[in-house]
């Protein structure tokens, strides 16, 4: 237990407080996570919330969220640790000619020479921590292996210092965008939470919270063209950031209603291929948009 | 918890994991401990939870999540028998009820109310509706007042006869005070995705009287699809068809990381002589390690030759569409139709931006005399070779998408052999059960002598033959 969650609905409460409004079921798998201490692996398209889910949770209990950003090339020395070997250059030099080898090797092989990366600050840590993994399908099928180890013992070899175990398991969120499947280990050593496009509801009130001074019937009609659109086959289709945008876009513009002509000039806000807004106008009969 | 009833739940959760790899979900032993874990802390009171925790903890792939809420529905029931007999308090009737003509006088209430729903968008009052409809009018066989399940079964198609709720679109959209075009045609869109709601919730609910009758299991084994991946694509129905093309742009962007993450593994490109000079100053300038550029992608000319003749329409359209998804991967894409002539079809694609727009434009756009008769494989070979036999060249991939059912007429395997022949790699992907190729009219294994012929019947073979396209 990391963050002392009693219940999924204290959960979706204190999500909430700090602005991020959970459906049911995302409160209930965050809860299970917590209390299985197990990570939570996130999948489901761009921008529905996944990476701020992490920040979320960590808002919500004062903990200290830990970023991994996955790419491809990412290694071991930038995700786990690396020696500072400039430093420990340095050292041998000061040290002078008379010191011995086993000094020297006890002196530089220690704490004050490892550059920790983030999974091992995120061990070595005694405060309340999440570490977020973003866009694990971007790494290399290599770090996959290397996580394993890390999420399924919390704890990390370093041949020269010994083993580093966590006194504290920090609540681990990893993301993906799915443009690869993860592989079969990795995945049934976490929870798996896929995340989708909000209910009507749920993203109206998340249009309301971040976007004050809108009116209520503006973010009623505006969440269900966003919602006619997502019905549609698009090449994009269009994230609740892209909503909330959208929002923001048509109060800076004045509008007070969501009609054909708003729509027609704001369109580019949601939707960012020139097919699908072709497609979008015909299908919902929107006169000249696109065009 | 009394020893008897923690063994009895036990049972019930073994059984449901058991269902569940039994489906094609492969839920580990692992897996099926941290399920019981989480199970026993969301409690079995709250439904959605245990709902959510057993989805978090055995669920690891988006696609088998509806088979999973299927199985979910059947292992734990929302309620037994008719449920719950309350019924929301009667609202005033707003909205006008349309059609239903041909409906029983007993449906008529029941319409109403479901008009009501469907107009608040009242989720919770559509799926009590959806009971009430199975209860009343789904039951077929034995004897419909109870007393035994003797012979009685549950007909979600019979409830839907009797209730009709497409007829009631019309009066919906009458009831919407909308003035303009485009908010009607939201309004039209919601309403329909109400209805098809409606209708799954009565196909749901169907299913669990079944299950309630029969016990989950069996009906697990009759009733159920299996994961949209694993769909014969030539027997799909049609709301399984636009879940399918749903997939395709997902699909082929995985598909294009794939292939481009085994290209950079793939062997050393030439010498980078810039970066290794800059590397080697680490290690005072001597190289101990060398710098490669990157090899050039080796994107193929593809030639699509596509039978789209109605028996296997919908598995070209399916083939047409990955193929132009991933056109990026491909220096060209040409396209050919055919059924008893051959006709060329790229220009559709070149012209349109939207794959699918563009597919629907080729179908109005081909021929009628293309459309006329069953295909004429022998005939079409030929009469490619002599029109577009310029199209196929050492770099060419040719590809045939067909069944090779040739109606018993002469299948000019030679000249199709000359075709494979000239280009650089050729594939035929057949839909057809490879136990069926060489039965009745079909030339499945003439061809597959001078051609490599796969099995495609499903959208994952399908990908796994794009994936490793080369």
């Amino acid at each position: 237990m990391v963050t002392g969650f009693d219940t999924p609905a204290a959960v979706s409460e204190r999500l909430a407080e700090v602005g991020y409004l959970p459906e049911p079921a995302l409160a209930t798998t965050v809860f299970l996570a917590d209390q299985l201490g197990k990570p939570l692996l996130v999948e489901g398209p761009a921008g529905v919330g996944k990476t701020e889910l992490a920040k979320a949770v960590a808002a919500a209990t004062e903990a200290e969220l830990i970023r991994l950003q996955c790419y491809e090339g990412l290694d071991e020395a930038r995700a786990l640790y690396e020696w500072n070997y400039s430093k420990q250059l340095l050292r041998i030099q000061a040290a002078g000619s008379d010191a011995t080898w086993e000094r020297t090797h006890d002196d530089i092989f220690t704490d004050e020479f490892l550059l920790a990366r983030p999974l091992l600050r995120a061990i070595r840590r005694d405060e309340p921590t999440v570490l977020l993994i973003d866009e694990t399908d971007k790494a290399d099928i290599e770090i996959e292996g290397l996580l394993l180890e890390v999420l399924s013992d919390f704890q990390i070899t370093i041949p020269e210092l010994g083993t580093v175990s966590a006194s504290r398991r920090p609540f681990v969120v990893l993301t993906s965008n799915a443009t690869r499947e993860l592989s079969e280990a990795l995945k049934r050593r976490c929870l798996y939470l896929h995340l989708d496009y909000p209910t009507r509801e749920r993203e109206r009130d998340i249009v309301l919270a971040q976007v004050p001074g809108i009116e209520a019937a503006l973010a009623d009609r505006l969440v269900e063209v966003v919602a006619a659109l997502r019905a549609l086959e698009l090449k994009k289709v269009p994230s609740i950031a892209e909503t909330v945008d959208w929002a923001r876009t048509l109060l800076a513009l004045g509008a007070s209603s969501l009609d054909e002509s708003a729509i027609a000039s704001t369109l580019g806000v949601v939707l960012k291929h020139h097919s699908d807004q072709v497609r979008a106008a015909k299908e919902l009969v929107l006169p000249g948009a696109g065009h | 918890m009394p020893d008897t009833d923690r063994t009895a739940l036990l049972g019930h959760h073994v059984a449901f994991l058991d269902a569940l790899r039994e489906a094609g979900l492969p839920v580990s032993l692992a897996e099926g401990l941290d399920a019981a874990r989480a199970v026993t802390m969301t409690g079995l009171l709250d439904r959605e939870a245990l709902r959510a925790a057993y989805a978090a903890t055995v669920v690891k792939r988006r696609g088998h999540r509806p088979l999973f809420d299927e199985l979910f529905d059947l292992w734990f029931p929302r309620a037994i028998g008719d449920g719950s007999g309350e019924r929301p308090a009667r609202r005033k009737p707003r909205v006008e009820v349309s059609g239903g003509r041909a409906a029983p006088d007993e449906a008529r209430e029941l319409r109403a109310e479901l008009a009501e729903a469907i107009f608040d968008g009242d989720d919770a009052g559509l799926r009590q509706l959806a009971g009430q409809a199975v209860a009343r009018f789904g039951a077929i066989g034995g004897s419909p007042t109870g007393g035994g399940t003797g012979g009685r079964s549950w007909s979600p198609n019979a409830a839907l006869d009797a209730v009709t709720p497409r007829t009631l679109l019309a009066g919906l959209l009458r009831s919407r005070p909308d003035s303009d075009e485009f908010s009607r045609s939201l309004a039209r869109r919601e309403f329909r995705f109400r209805i098809s709601r409606f209708e799954r919730l009565v196909n749901a609910e169907a299913r669990r009287r079944i299950a309630e009758d029969r016990g989950a299991a069996e009906t697990a084994r009759t009733v159920l699809r299996p994961p949209l991946d694993q769909i014969d694509l030539i027997g799909a129905s049609q709301a399984e068809l636009t879940a399918l093309r749903r997939e395709i742009y997902p699909l082929a962007r995985r598909l294009a990381t794939k292939k481009s993450m085994k290209r950079r593994r793939g062997g050393r490109g030439p010498l980078d002589f810039r970066r290794t000079i800059r590397a080697s100053l680490a290690t005072g300038g001597v190289p101990m390690d060398t710098r490669h550029r990157p090899r050039r992608p080796h994107k193929p000319e593809l030639v699509v030759l596509c039978d789209v003749s109605s028996s296997v329409a919908s598995f070209a359209r399916f083939g047409l569409l990955l193929v132009y998804a991933l056109s990026e991967q491909f220096s060209a894409v040409r396209s050919f139709a055919f059924v008893d002539t051959v006709e060329e079809v790229t220009r559709h694609f070149t012209e349109a931006d939207d794959v699918a727009d563009a597919i629907n434009r080729m179908e109005q756009g081909l021929s009628m005399r293309l459309m006329g008769g069953g295909s004429n494989y022998g005939r079409v070979f030929t009469h490619f070779d002599g029109r577009f036999g310029d199209a196929i060249g050492p770099k060419t991939t040719l590809l045939v998408l067909g069944d090779a059912r040739a109606n018993y007429v002469d299948p000019a395997v030679a000249t199709f052999g000359d075709l494979v022949g000239r280009a650089r790699h050729a594939y035929w992907l057949n839909p057809e059960p490879r136990g069926n190729w060489g039965t009745g009219d079909s030339a499945a294994p003439a061809y597959a002598e001078v051609v490599a012929m796969v099995e495609c019947r499903t959208l994952a073979q399908l990908a796994d033959f794009v994936r490793d396209l080369e």
